[in-house]
């Protein structure tokens, strides 16, 4: 897991400054959680998986687009005059989309004969998935990473007292814009069709809803989703490139998914942004007890309250409570 | 009277241990195998004896152990867990605590009669625990509270470094002896040379004898635990549990249980593989080893005893043939001749711009590493028996032994 802010020197923690920017360093780590918290819930109340290998798809789509900019310069060979963000928007919007199709392949080959098997196999499955997709993005990418060379750099903004790099600023623009879409989504036919099937396949298909094609799309935006996230994990100021670390924000997003409920969409942004603040706020404002609560503890202070919120509400936040009827 | 084969005519033979002849037969043929293998006398069995043949040997033995745990939790009672590696850590540093020399870090030096019982209660009792908190949330929600136990396991293991010995050096685990107390010299060494009833045998036989009859002793324990009251309430929990609660399973109650004994076994089979290894740190005890056993677990065939045995070979020694056939066939490609070259060519690569499946050489080159295409290997392996053997090797056991059955019918 990520350190979330570069750790300042002096800092002074009851100023109002170090909260704000543990605020934005929150809110930015947040939204990376919220990301992949809401692919996860969109794979898991269309299909009933639990989807292990999401830390892969994250590594594979921010892989793909460090790819399609630097290796294949897609789209920028052809438009030599257009401005780099635009081409590297481009880029990137190609290397993510090509990430979700893996997601789509994914499910084709190894979930869709699953159906109906016990779901703790298949979320054993997706483990197995999970290996072999990160040893072979580690085989490629390399222990030291592929750079995603993206126009913004380690350029920053400040708000009074407050840095934000751009690439934050960006990525707050990005990830309103896609809650938006999957907001959106959800009111559009096939959105409707995948709420049908998320409440009961059978009727579903009943209704003329091609369950296998919803089966798809799901994995296809979760993988998507993935990717968007991986984007935003590899860039200034969390990484230098894609790298085998990549793969393990998946692991600080998991207690968000729990969190909001594994069933929530609303939920898992919700549960994003608490764990990405509480981390925020633990490498920040628990640093001093360290001596207590050890180094580190940041990284797992999402599951810790994972744990606590299960004592009091064992279906997360947002969850559906399971009835059990004889 | 002999009746006809499989004819059970009372509940007791019917639930015997081995119900059948064959089964006799075939447990009684694998314990000499066994007992034999390390003096080197079996033919075409001879390499098995070597020092790194025993130590292998030996780690299947102890992950067995580990496994037989997560059975009787996965298999039998239906709960996934990922967190195997947090109780196996927590049993290790409890034996670590008792039994691990005295000096900087926390050691009694206490004997093993000590640490091993007590490794494993201290790993059921904290799963006792645990278990209100993790048996609360239901089926998939349990997969992901375990997993944060591995991540906060790992992190208390890593800070407790007056334990540990944190993640730059470890620690030194009590060694493989049976003392009756501090004295000096131990009356059963399991860690030197030396003859036992005038043979000589290496320290690696030596211990790997001695892991293997804990791992009969974990094996037959195992097997009871199934056959009894509580086993067979593991099972109903896990077909159907709201019929298994009105057929008078509690099943909070049972739940419990089998996460102690799971962890109970998991303390065990973490002492063992600390005093084995001898020195290790606390990462070694992360999701990883927790998915080694679950690997295990499904690959041998859920729920089934023997099937542990031959998931915890298979998953162990797999890596090693593979390294060994990488060894085998960059030979190959170095030095043979004709098709044979091209073949060996095509899976191994020799040179940097050579093509390769596998490449031999260190660095980047294209081609996966011997370690990379083992893990490779080792999740596609799990893909393939959930998605096309769900019984795992024993179902194909299964299979070859009702063809057989018929034969030369096929039903």
């Amino acid at each position: 897991m990520i350190d979330t802010l570069p750790v300042l020197a002096q800092t002074d923690l009851s100023s109002l400054d170090t909260f704000l920017q543990m605020l934005v360093g929150g809110l930015a780590l947040g939204t990376i959680y919220a990301l992949l918290a809401m692919g996860f819930v969109l794979i898991f109340k269309a299909t009933q998986v639990i989807n292990f290998a999401h830390g892969a798809l994250v590594a594979i789509g921010a892989f793909f687009v460090a790819i399609v900019v630097l290796d294949f310069e897609i789209p920028g060979r052809w438009m030599p005059g257009a401005p780099e963000w635009l081409t590297w928007s481009l880029a990137a919007a190609l290397g993510v989309v090509a990430g979700g199709l893996i997601g789509l392949l994914l499910e084709r080959l190894f979930i869709r004969p699953m159906v109906g098997e016990p779901l703790f196999q298949i979320a054993i499955l997706t483990v197995g998935l999970d290996i072999v997709l990160r040893t072979i993005v580690d085989d490629i990418a390399g222990l030291d990473g592929r750079p995603l060379a993206d126009p913004w750099g380690i350029a920053t903004a400040r708000f009074g007292n407050v840095t934000i790099p751009h690439t934050q600023l960006v990525q707050f623009g990005v990830v309103l814009f896609l809650m938006i879409v999957v907001a959106l989504f959800f009111r559009s036919r096939t959105g409707i069709a995948m709420r049908a099937t998320a409440w009961d396949q059978e009727a579903a298909r009943a209704q003329g809803i091609k369950v296998g094609r919803i089966f798809g799309i799901s994995w296809f935006l979760g993988a998507l989703l993935a990717g968007v996230a991986g984007v935003f994990a590899s860039i200034f100021p969390r990484a230098a490139g894609v790298s085998s670390a990549t793969a393990f924000v998946a692991f600080g997003a998991f207690p968000a998914i729990i969190l909001g409920g594994l069933d929530s969409v609303v939920g898992a942004v919700v549960g994003g942004l608490i764990i990405g603040l509480a981390e925020s706020a633990a490498s920040i404002y628990l640093v001093q007890f360290s001596s207590v609560l050890g180094s580190g503890f940041s990284a797992i202070i999402g599951y810790v309250i994972m744990l606590l919120v299960l004592l009091i509400r064992p279906y997360g936040l947002f969850g559906t409570e399971e009835i059990r009827r004889v | 009277m002999r009746g006809r084969p499989l004819l059970h005519t009372s509940y007791v033979s019917d639930q015997a241990i081995f119900n059948s002849g064959t089964k006799k037969v075939l447990v009684g043929l694998f314990l000499l195998i066994l007992a034999l293998m390390p003096l080197g006398v079996i033919p075409g069995l001879k390499w098995a004896a070597t020092n790194s043949w025993m130590r292998v040997f030996g780690e299947v033995a102890v992950l067995l152990i580990a496994a037989l745990g997560l059975n009787i939790l996965t298999g039998l009672a239906g709960q996934v867990s990922l967190g195997h590696a947090f109780f196996m850590g927590i049993g290790a540093y409890t034996a670590a605590i008792l039994g691990g020399p005295e000096g900087p870090l926390w050691g009694l030096g206490l004997p093993i009669w000590v640490w091993l019982p007590a490794a494993g209660a201290v790993a059921a009792l904290v799963g006792v625990v645990i278990a209100p908190t993790s048996l609360r949330v239901r089926g998939l929600y349990l997969a992901i509270v375990t997993l944060g136990l591995v991540f906060i396991g790992e992190h208390l293991f890593r800070n407790f470094d007056f334990i540990t010995g944190g993640s730059q050096s470890g620690r030194t685990f009590p060694p493989l002896e049976l003392k009756l107390w501090k004295e000096e010299a131990p009356i059963v060494s399991f860690q030197t040379d030396g003859s036992w009833f005038g043979i000589e045998l290496s320290s690696q036989a030596k211990m790997f004898y001695l892991l293997v009859a804990f791992a009969i002793v974990a094996s037959l324990l195992a097997k009871n635990i199934q056959r009894s009251r509580a086993g067979r309430a593991f099972q109903s929990i896990r077909d159907r549990d709201i019929a298994a609660e009105i057929t008078g399973v509690d099943e909070f109650r049972y739940k419990t249980l089998a996460f102690a004994i799971s962890s109970g076994y998991a303390g065990v089979a973490g002492a063992l593989f600390a005093a084995f290894v001898s020195r290790t740190i606390p990462e070694a005890f992360g999701l990883p080893l927790s998915v080694e056993v679950i690997a295990i677990v499904l690959i041998g065939g859920a729920g089934i005893v023997s099937g542990m045995v031959l998931g915890s070979l298979f998953v162990i020694v797999l890596p090693l043939i593979v390294q060994n056939l990488t060894e085998w066939l960059s030979d190959l490609a170095r030095s043979g001749e004709g098709i044979v070259q091209s073949i060996a060519d095509f899976f191994v690569a020799t040179g940097t711009f050579d093509f390769g499946l596998i490449s031999s050489l260190p660095g980047s080159s294209p081609g996966l590493n011997v370690f990379q295409f083992n893990q490779v290997l080792y999740g596609l392996l799990i893909v393939g028996f959930i998605i096309f053997e769900p019984l795992g090797l024993y179902g194909i056991w299964v299979r070859i032994r009702n063809y057989w059955k018929g034969w030369p019918f096929t039903y």
